[in-house]
Order: C-alpha cells, then sequence, then structure tokens
C-alpha cells in the first residue's frame, strides 16, 4: 500500500523549446489539502496537467494512486478542475452536471448532492451562459467532484472571487480533505497558503519549498504568508542570478559548471546546480539550495519575480 | 466505449441544439428558402428538374460541415473536451455521440428540404424515398466527419470557416453540379470522381430520376461511407488525451 497518492520522478515537461519542468521530484501524501504555490508562469498548471495526464511529458515517471498518470483506471479517480470553467455555456447547471455524471458513470442522485455541496442549487436550471464567474466555477468544481473521486486536483479554483465565495470554497475543499480525499489546489494567492496542510512552492518550474504553513512562517519570520513567500522566491531568484554569475565568470563550483555544461536551457539548468539529489521530501522538506539567511529582502530587489499576483497561462 | 457515454454525448449536442432556437429555424428555413430560390429563377425550363437534387445534397453536407467544425473547435478551446479526456470517456464515444446527433438532425433537415422540394416546387422524386433518406444521412455524416476533420486543424474560428471553401467547394465545383464531370478535362474529371460529395450528387440525382436500379444508389452510398469511415479515423487520431 502506496502512502503517497502523486509521485514524480525526474518528471520533465517542455513547451516548444521551453523547458516548463527540469527533473522534477515530488511526492503528495494521501488525505491533505496541498497547496501548490508559485508565482505566475511558474509552472503550476503544467505540473497539474501531467499529474492529470493530459500534458506530454518529455522525460520522467508520474505515478497518481500507484498507476502511471492518465492511464485508463485512474480516470474514474481523479477529477481536474481547469483553470477555466469548461462547462457547456448553453446548457443548464443540471444539464452540464448531469452529463459529466454519465459520462464518468456517477448515480444521478449524485448530481443533486455535488449540487447542494457547491451551493448551487438556486441555480441549477439557469443555463450556464447566464452565470456569474463565480458560479462556474463552482459549476466546474461540481463537475470534478462527481464521482467522488480520490484525488481532486484543481488549478486556481478560487481566481477572480471575493474573500467571502473563496472562504466557502476553502469550508468545501476542507469538507472534502475529512472524507478522505487529497486535494492538489494552485493559487497565487497567497494568504490561502495558510489554509492548507503542505505547501508547495513553484518556482520556474520547480519545487522550491516543501513545507506546512507554519514552518513557512517560522522560517522566513515573516508576519504573512504572502510576505514569506516573496522573501523565498526573492532568495532563490538570487540564489539563481549568484549561480549564473558565478558561472559566468568561470569561478563556479564544480556542479555548477558541470549544470551548465550539460544543459543548453537558460534559467532552469543553470539553477539545476543546486538541485537536492534525494528525492526526499516528505516535511519538513523545506529545502533551500544554498545556505540563504531568511530575512525578508525589500521588494525593489526580487522586482523581476514581484508579480506574484499575475494570470498564469498554461 | 460504451453506449452509455455515446448516447449521453448525443443526448448532450441534441440538448445544447435545442436551447438554440435561432440555430433549430436556421438549420430547417434556409435550406426550403434556397432551393425555393433555384426553382423560381429556373422557372419553366428543366434545369430545376435536373438540378433540384443535388441541391437536397448540398445543404446536409454543409451545414454538417459547418456546424460540427465549429462545435469541436470550441469543445477544443474551451477546455471541455480536455475535461472530458481526462474522464473515463472513450474518444470513439465523443465522435460517435455527434455523429448520431447531427445524423438525426440531417434527417429532419432533409424531410424539411424534401417536402418543400416536392410539394411546394413540384420536384418529382421517381425512385424510393427511403433512399432518398439514406443518401442524405450519409451526406450529413460526411460533412460531419470532414469538419471533424477540419476542426482538428484549425485553431480558431476565422480558421475553421476557412476551411469550408477549402474541403466544400472544390467538391461542388467538381461535382456535377454546374458542368457533368464528363466534360471536365481529364485531371479534374479523375479529381472529381474521387470526391465524395459527387457521388452524393449521383445518388441523389439517381433517385430523383428514377433512371438507376437500387445497387447503383447503394454503391455510391458505400464509396461515401468509406471517406466518413477514413475522415473519423483520422479525426479520432487527432483527439489526443495528452496535448503539449
Amino acid at each position: 500500500m502506496m502512502n503517497n497518492v502523486v509521485e514524480t520522478r525526474g518528471l520533465t515537461v517542455r513547451r516548444g523549446r521551453r523547458t516548463v519542468i527540469d527533473r522534477l521530484d515530488l511526492a503528495v501524501p494521501r488525505g491533505a489539502v496541498v497547496g501548490l504555490l508559485g508565482p505566475s508562469g511558474s509552472g503550476k498548471t503544467t505540473l497539474m496537467r501531467a499529474i492529470v495526464g493530459v500534458q506530454v511529458v518529455a522525460d520522467g515517471t508520474v505515478t497518481v494512486l500507484g498507476r502511471p498518470a492518465g492511464s485508463a483506471p485512474l480516470r474514474g479517480r481523479v477529477g481536474y478542475m481547469t483553470q477555466q470553467a469548461s462547462i457547456y455555456e448553453d446548457l443548464s447547471v443540471r444539464a452540464n452536471l448531469r452529463y459529466f455524471a454519465r459520462v464518468r458513470g456517477a448515480p444521478a442522485a449524485e448530481v443533486e448532492h455535488v449540487l447542494e455541496r457547491t451551493d448551487l442549487t438556486a441555480q441549477a436550471d439557469q443555463l450556464a451562459r447566464t452565470l456569474s464567474g463565480g458560479q462556474a466555477n463552482r459549476v466546474s468544481l461540481a463537475a470534478a467532484m462527481l464521482g467522488s473521486p480520490d484525488l481532486l486536483v484543481l488549478d486556481e479554483p478560487t481566481v477572480g472571487l471575493d474573500p467571502v465565495l473563496r472562504a466557502d470554497l476553502w469550508d468545501i475543499f476542507r469538507g472534502l480533505a475529512e472524507t478522505g480525499t487529497t486535494l492538489l489546489v494552485s493559487s497565487h494567492v497567497m494568504d490561502e497558503a495558510t489554509r492548507c496542510d503542505r505547501l508547495l512552492l513553484m518556482r520556474e518550474g520547480e519545487v522550491i519549498s516543501d513545507l506546512t504553513p507554519e514552518e513557512l512562517l517560522e522560517s522566513t519570520g515573516a508576519q504573512s504568508a504572502e510576505e514569506a513567500f516573496l522573501s523565498i522566491i526573492e532568495a532563490d531568484a538570487a540564489d539563481a542570478a549568484d549561480a549564473a554569475d558565478a558561472a559566468d565568470i568561470g569561478v563556479g563550483t564544480a556542479s555548477t559548471t558541470d549544470a551548465v555544461g550539460t544543459s543548453g536551457t537558460d534559467a532552469p539548468a543553470v539553477r539545476a546546480a543546486g538541485r537536492p539529489t534525494s528525492p526526499e521530501v516528505t516535511p519538513p522538506g523545506y529545502r533551500p539550495r544554498h545556505r540563504r539567511d531568511a530575512v525578508p529582502r525589500s521588494r525593489s530587489q526580487g522586482g523581476r519575480d514581484g508579480d506574484v499576483q499575475g494570470e498564469e497561462t498554461p | 466505449m460504451t453506449p452509455r457515454r455515446t448516447l449521453a454525448t448525443a443526448g448532450r449536442v441534441l440538448l445544447q441544439i435545442r436551447n438554440d432556437p435561432r440555430t433549430i429555424v436556421l438549420l430547417l428555413v434556409v435550406p426550403s428558402l434556397l432551393i425555393g430560390l433555384v426553382a423560381w429563377i429556373f422557372d419553366e425550363t428543366e434545369v430545376f428538374a435536373s438540378i433540384g437534387p443535388a441541391m437536397l445534397a448540398l445543404f446536409p453536407f454543409i451545414v454538417m460541415f459547418l456546424v460540427t467544425s465549429i462545435s469541436t473547435l470550441r469543445e477544443r478551446r474551451s477546455g471541455t473536451l480536455e475535461r472530458l479526456l481526462s474522464m473515463p470517456m472513450g474518444r470513439g464515444d465523443f465522435i460517435l455521440g455527434y455523429t448520431l446527433a447531427f445524423g438525426l438532425l440531417a434527417v429532419v433537415q432533409t424531410s424539411v428540404a424534401v417536402a418543400y422540394a416536392t410539394l411546394v416546387c413540384g420536384l418529382e422524386i421517381e425512385g424510393s424515398v427511403g433512399l432518398l433518406f439514406v443518401v442524405a444521412v450519409a451526406d450529413a455524416l460526411l460533412g460531419t466527419s470532414l469538419g471533424l476533420l477540419a476542426s482538428a486543424f484549425a485553431r480558431t474560428e476565422f480558421q475553421v470557416v476557412q476551411f469550408m471553401p477549402g474541403l466544400v467547394f472544390p467538391q461542388i465545383l467538381l461535382g456535377g453540379i454546374f458542368l457533368p464531370r464528363g466534360q471536365l478535362p481529364g485531371v479534374l474529371e479523375v479529381i472529381g470522381d474521387w470526391l465524395p460529395l459527387s457521388h452524393a450528387i449521383d445518388a441523389l440525382t439517381a433517385v430523383a430520376t428514377g433512371d438507376e436500379d437500387a445497387g447503383y444508389v447503394w454503391l455510391r452510398v458505400f464509396f461515401i461511407a468509406c471517406w466518413v469511415v477514413g475522415a473519423v479515423t483520422v479525426g479520432s487520431l487527432t483527439l489526443r488525451r495528452r496535448t503539449s
């Protein structure tokens, strides 16, 4: 019996010539709400697509519930909520869910159940086109919940929602986790980090930290999750820049020069120099690739990665 | 592939169209209007008797081509296709569901068009009306399968609409409506003979005039069916679960 719902080994994803995810090792334990946080373009959506099995993977393996990601038996056990609502605008909410339930092989009664759970009963007969963004989002979530999947992969489920709706959704997530569902939730709203059991912080296709919200705050000494996150991202960016500089002037450590020599890509290749060799990521897994001071830097210093609130495009 | 998912998909597509009354009206009325116009232009000549059946072949084909290519493209772009393919949904379920729904729609559309052409415009059908429907449905499925194929090669709605002149017009021009294929230059005649719409036009003309036997018509239907199977096969290969 495996304890990890998701395991990746050396996962590499390329989009065009760009390496979006570079040799990623990752483990997600069962029955938790795992937050996948990172700035825009850090590879969160790509990683989720790889876990669901709809992403072309260049190298490495992704194992979900003990099977290769995307294999036929998993399609009924993994629920996926894409970033856009992904529902039929010209069908009513109920008709949308009925259709997805029939495709999933879930009993029709479950439609009413998920409607209730996502607080959409009042909108059930409305055409999806007429819904607000938040309502459409919840229909999408409801569709992903059909068939009681063991793993729910939710890509920015709370984006564009007001704080009240966001809190409601997190209550739903918590409730699902309590019934044994594992949730992988991406977000770039850092305040949501504190609602997760575990956090995976991503930057440029790499998981730079794997820790609990408490550890995040403790290790950085920051007041809020957002501040803590920024300090980690900026420290990481600075490390990457240092490594690049060192390599440029030829005084880098052996591993740095080696990494530059073996790989033709830009930043990810350079950063690979400091990659931990052990795939172990069990908490407390805060894994700095170089020693760094945990004091938050000034925002201006990390300017190029300051856009943590931006929209992520896949 | 399971009947449950195929039927669920067909039902869902029909429900989407039912929620769009304007499209229904356009689907049912436009062919009759155009057939009426052609009948009026060639009033008191023999022309309508010869091109009327061919027109019955054009509408299901063109309309289904457009409807399928655009709705499949919409599924690809809206993320619903990705959602379906991450679920236990067979690619065959998806395509067959669409084919079933649009095939049914083609039957209704053809009924209206044939009724109008015969009762109002005075087109005479000498052969079997049942056979006429078989050809019309085959024709609609041809449009559906080619539309599905076209949608795989288009990234935007603008592009997919451009496939209409690209894939459909040559078939109309070389199909023998305007000029019998025998009078075309050699190369074009050969091309025309291999295009599926030519055979739909031949078959419908044969049913209308009653000049040929049922075997002739079925052979043409078989030829169209081969095209449909080919296009659906290639089209289903383009529905990839994994995309980059």
